[in-house]
């Protein structure tokens, strides 16, 4: 049984980005463009040939080759943009690739979202039966397991109510549980844990291990190391569209977690890192500073720890927020935090002006246990755009020497360290 | 163990790569994930009337309020020619085929942009969903096909009326004006459809598409009306093939006049056809366009 049932080769995907990708081309756009093209065409041929390239083009994926094993559990891992996504549409149909070829044997059932197709007004018996279908279930199956899904999703009572009315946890649990009891050869699974609540994610876990250990075919992405660690056996790590190192999971995430941290506790963005999105917000630069005010690598947890992002803003924003968040190498979130957290902070700064800026926060001491820490950020106006993020701007490690329990010498479970105050009373 | 299950048949095998030149038809995949189909209309007509207190009387009020206001404006105020019948059952007719096609014209050439979370997460043959909407229409034509009945029926008791309906052995070919209808409603929703994902003007288009294509065909008025060298012409619009096979088929009146049916039931192909290849080669780029 060690044949391939999925085969990758060349695998490329070319997407055109306009000045303005968020329009929709209308047919004036067509006829426009299709009486400039010959201008076009002229101006570069007698200009240099350097632009012809093309920079609107943007290659998601580029030269992606491998090959699946049936029954292995294959983890995805990369940055935002590295082209993650794209390849799961590719595999499971829903995009066609520019170029090379991927060869698949079997069924597959993709889990790029849940409750897809879900329609607000239909009950949620009726839902069942929609999601199934379009997630390639034949009416015999769905009535099959029809009991099994509504028991997996715990809303019986409300199963012949609209799922409108459902809170939002109904509502996902009901679109997981059928995309659940789809029986795929394949399955292919995009990031969907990462919704719900705790309960809910570690139900969705538990049914992801029993499919893997069903002996079927799983290709999983995530930002959470440590489900990809438990769940999957070997990993692939894509960068900027590219396939860059492949091995067993453990080695895989460590790879990933080292890659593209300068470690010198300071992070700075050329203008080539920063998307057109961002405009006007433009990040200069993210640092972790000691107690003594310097940049290092390398904190100690009983010292506060300072962090400042400097940035610049060409144009004023409305309710702009610029904050970070801490997570663990694993991928498990710390804590987040904005720089108008406080209410009559953000009452007063309503609007930012254009300029040049540093907002800067300090985690005080005693906060981190010992390990390795990732800070990501984030500016946005809240409901209305997310300007810039990076999740893995900056990783520092934090010392625990002199930390309570220190006189121990044994690893503490935890991401925080916190001095607690104990009294000890004899009674 | 269910590796015996796993094992595959060799057409399991799918290779994705870019496609060139004209895509498959592929028409087989569609009879594969024909369930869908039928599932995709259930919702369009399960969602249609909902919070709507009449629910689906609407889809009888509908047909029978337009009847009465062309009555009263084409045949009392323009006084125009029903061809012996009385004018609400001449109509009517037309509108049977015309309720068909304008509503899923309308329907469906939205139906992917209406759709496109599904198209941009899910893989499943596109073509099922405007073919979905189209079948949707087709339970308001069979609640307006009642109405007819009914209307027939009330024109032939009611006692002071002077019309008797008379079944003629044409009626037998109704099934085949109803294909044609359906092949012309298909052919021109897979166009809309697939264009309105890349251009958003047509959906902008469509309801005063839908009101001049209404004038060009034979609905309130008789084909007879339009003069001998432009039948041919005229022709062209599928919609008036139908039209005039359904008043043949199920009035009786005047013979079928075959060049201007013939004309029409081609043209209704070849829009069928070039729909179908049109829709194929725009699919791929679906999930990036729309």
């Amino acid at each position: 049984m060690n044949d391939t049932v999925i085969r990758v080769q060349n695998l490329g995907k070319r997407f055109r980005i306009g000045a303005s990708p968020e329009r929709y081309k209308t047919l004036r756009d067509t006829l426009v463009s299709g009486i400039k093209t010959p201008f076009q065409k002229l101006q570069h041929s007698s200009s240099s040939n350097l632009s012809s390239s093309g920079s609107n083009i943007i290659w998601a994926l580029r030269d992606i080759s491998f090959d699946v094993p049936r029954g292995k559990v294959m983890g995805i891992v990369g940055r935002n943009g590295a082209g993650k996504s794209t390849l799961l549409k590719i595999l499971s149909r829903v995009t066609e690739p520019t170029e090379g070829s991927a060869e698949i044997h079997g069924r597959v059932g993709s889990l790029l979202e849940v409750g897809t197709g879900f329609h607000p007004e239909l009950t949620g018996r009726e839902n069942i039966y929609l999601n199934g279908a379009i997630l390639g279930m034949k009416r015999i199956e769905i009535e099959r397991k029809f009991d099994e899904i509504v028991a997996f999703s715990e809303v019986e009572q409300f199963i012949d109510t609209p799922v409108k009315r459902y809170s939002s946890g109904m509502y996902l649990r009901l679109a997981f549980a059928v995309a659940a009891h789809l029986e795929p050869e394949i399955l292919v699974v995009d990031e969907v844990l990462a919704v719900g609540d705790a309960e809910f994610q570690r139900k969705c876990m538990g049914k992801m291990s029993d499919v893997a250990q069903a002996g079927r075919t799983v290709l999983f992405v995530s930002h959470n190391m440590s489900a990809v660690l438990r769940l999957t056996e070997e990993t692939i790590v894509l960068d900027k569209g590219r396939l860059v190192f492949r091995a067993p999971t453990s080695q895989a995430v460590d790879y990933y977690m080292a890659a593209g941290f300068t470690g010198a506790g300071e992070r700075l963005w050329t203008s080539d890192e920063i998307p057109e999105e961002a405009a006007p917000f433009m990040p200069l630069a993210l640092r972790v500073k000691d107690v003594r005010g310097l940049v290092v690598d390398t904190l100690r947890s009983t010292e506060p720890i300072h962090v400042e992002l400097e940035y610049r803003l060409d144009q004023p924003i409305t309710g702009l927020r610029v904050g970070i968040y801490l997570l663990t190498m694993r991928g498990e979130y710390v804590f987040t935090s904005f720089d108008l957290d406080d209410p009559t902070q953000f009452e007063k700064l309503g609007v930012r002006a254009e300029g040049h800026y540093i907002s800067h926060c300090t985690i005080p001491a005693n906060t981190l246990n010992e390990g390795r820490y990732v800070l990501a950020i984030n500016a946005s106006s809240f409901r209305v755009k997310r300007y810039f993020w990076d999740d893995r701007a900056l990783a520092f490690t934090v010392d625990a020497t002199g930390a309570p329990g220190k006189q121990w010498p044994e690893p503490r479970m935890g991401a925080v360290r916190p001095a607690l105050e104990w009294v000890i009373e004899r009674l | 163990m269910t590796s015996d299950q796993l094992t595959n048949s060799p057409r399991d095998v799918i290779i994705l790569k870019p496609s060139r030149g004209l895509a498959a038809l592929n028409l087989r995949d569609l009879w594969t994930y024909r369930e869908l189909v039928l599932f995709l209309s259930w919702r369009d007509v399960l969602v249609r009337y909902k919070q709507t207190v009449l629910g689906a009387a609407w889809a009888i009020i509908q047909p029978i309020v337009q009847m009465v206001v062309f009555t009263l404006i084409f045949s009392k105020a323009a006084g125009l020619s029903s061809e012996g019948v009385p004018y609400p059952i001449f109509n009517y007719t037309a509108l049977l085929p015309w309720g068909l096609f304008s509503k899923a014209m309308n329907d469906a050439g939205r139906s992917l942009v209406n759709n496109r979370n599904m198209i941009t997460k899910v893989y499943f043959p596109r073509l099922t969903i405007p073919v979905a909407s189209v079948l949707a229409g087709m339970v308001d034509f069979g609640i307006a096909f009642l109405v007819y009945i009914g209307i027939i029926l009330y024109y032939n008791l009611a006692p002071n009326s002077t019309y008797t309906y008379t079944v003629t052995p044409a009626l037998l070919t109704l099934p085949l004006f109803i294909i044609l209808a359906l092949v012309a409603t298909l052919g021109v929703s897979l166009w809309f459809s697939a264009a309105n994902v890349i251009y958003r003007d047509v959906g902008h288009m469509l309801p005063f598409l839908t009101q001049i294509w209404f004038f060009l065909t034979p609905i309130v008025y008789s084909s007879s009306e339009v003069s001998g060298k432009w039948q041919i012409i005229y022709a062209l619009n599928p919609l008036t093939g139908v039209v005039e096979g359904f008043r043949w088929s199920l009035l009786g009146i005047h013979s079928l006049p075959l060049p201007l049916l013939f004309v029409s039931a081609g043209v209704a192909v070849v829009i069928l056809i070039t729909g179908v290849i049109y829709f194929r080669n725009m699919e791929r780029t679906f999930a990036d366009e729309i």
